[in-house]
């Protein structure tokens, strides 16, 4: 357990140091993309799978892809497919696919059932459930007006008022 | 009760890690796009030691809190995406000090 906590961390830890040093967006957005992946497979371990399914689902998979639409509109132009030819080169992509590999293979260690030793205690999704819409239904209420507010403003402020006027 | 595999030090000290090479990008790098990046990691490290806390004493608490931190990013991330749009509309660039005056 503890050994799988250790690789989970050391892939986390480069990632994230290889996200915020490079020079492209895109190269830092691959490995950003592992580290919150990274940080899924220590919430499997702590014993929070549905925390670690939202981390996946949201963080690596909504929020990283809202990212990737920003920067791919940014550099629209008539240099967009040499760049992206750049990109798809394997120097570009091999360092995060090393690294998801590790954690691919920790996963399936994990599920293959061998690690009998001592396991977090699981607080299961039922009991997560009973507390956010028990105590907590007011925090939930301020977060789907956050949400609201982040949606109105995020309109407003994408729309471009100059051309539609 | 069966006492967490992993003790709780460890994940906090994960947590600071990450959260210390977030507030690094936030300060060095000058790109808007990967200052919106740092961000998002030093928020996932604050869920990160929220998790952790909530595992040690198994209960449900720091999964809540963390469900808060991910609508919170979520909003954070929209407006602060749309933001760059702007900055990049209006300047051509994506660097954050080019906004540096209040006047445009």
């Amino acid at each position: 357990m503890m050994i799988l906590f250790s690789v989970a961390a050391a892939v986390a830890i480069v990632s994230t140091v290889m996200s915020i040093t490079r020079l492209d967006a895109v190269h830092a957005l691959l490995y950003l993309i592992v580290s919150l992946l990274s940080v899924a497979v220590i919430f499997y371990l702590l014993g929070a799978p549905f925390v670690a399914l939202l981390e996946v689902i949201i963080y690596a998979g909504a929020i990283m892809v809202l990212f990737i639409f920003t920067v791919m509109m940014l550099n629209l132009g008539k240099v967009t497919w040499e760049q992206e030819s750049r990109w798809l080169k394997p120097k570009m992509w091999i360092g995060p696919a090393i690294l998801a590999a590790i954690l691919i293979m920790e996963m399936a260690y994990v599920l293959s059932g061998l690690n009998a030793e001592g396991t977090a205690t699981v607080v299961s999704p039922k009991s997560f459930a009973r507390s956010l819409f028990g105590p907590y239904l007011l925090a939930v209420e301020l977060a789907s007006i956050l949400l609201m507010s982040g949606l109105v403003g995020a309109f407003h402020l994408g729309s471009d008022w100059k051309e539609r006027k | 009760m069966n006492v967490a595999a992993i003790p709780m030090p460890y994940g906090l000290m994960l947590a600071t890690v990450l959260f210390a090479l977030g507030l690094v990008g936030v300060l060095v790098r000058r790109n808007v796009v990967f200052v919106l990046m740092s961000i998002e990691v030093m928020l996932n490290a604050a869920g990160l030691a929220f998790v952790t806390a909530g595992s040690r004493w198994s209960q449900a608490d720091g999964q809540v809190m963390f469900l808060m931190i991910l609508a919170t990013a979520g909003a954070e991330v929209s407006v602060g995406l749309a933001l760059v749009l702007q900055l990049y509309r209006h300047f051509r660039t994506l660097d954050v000090d080019s906004a540096s005056n209040m006047r445009g």
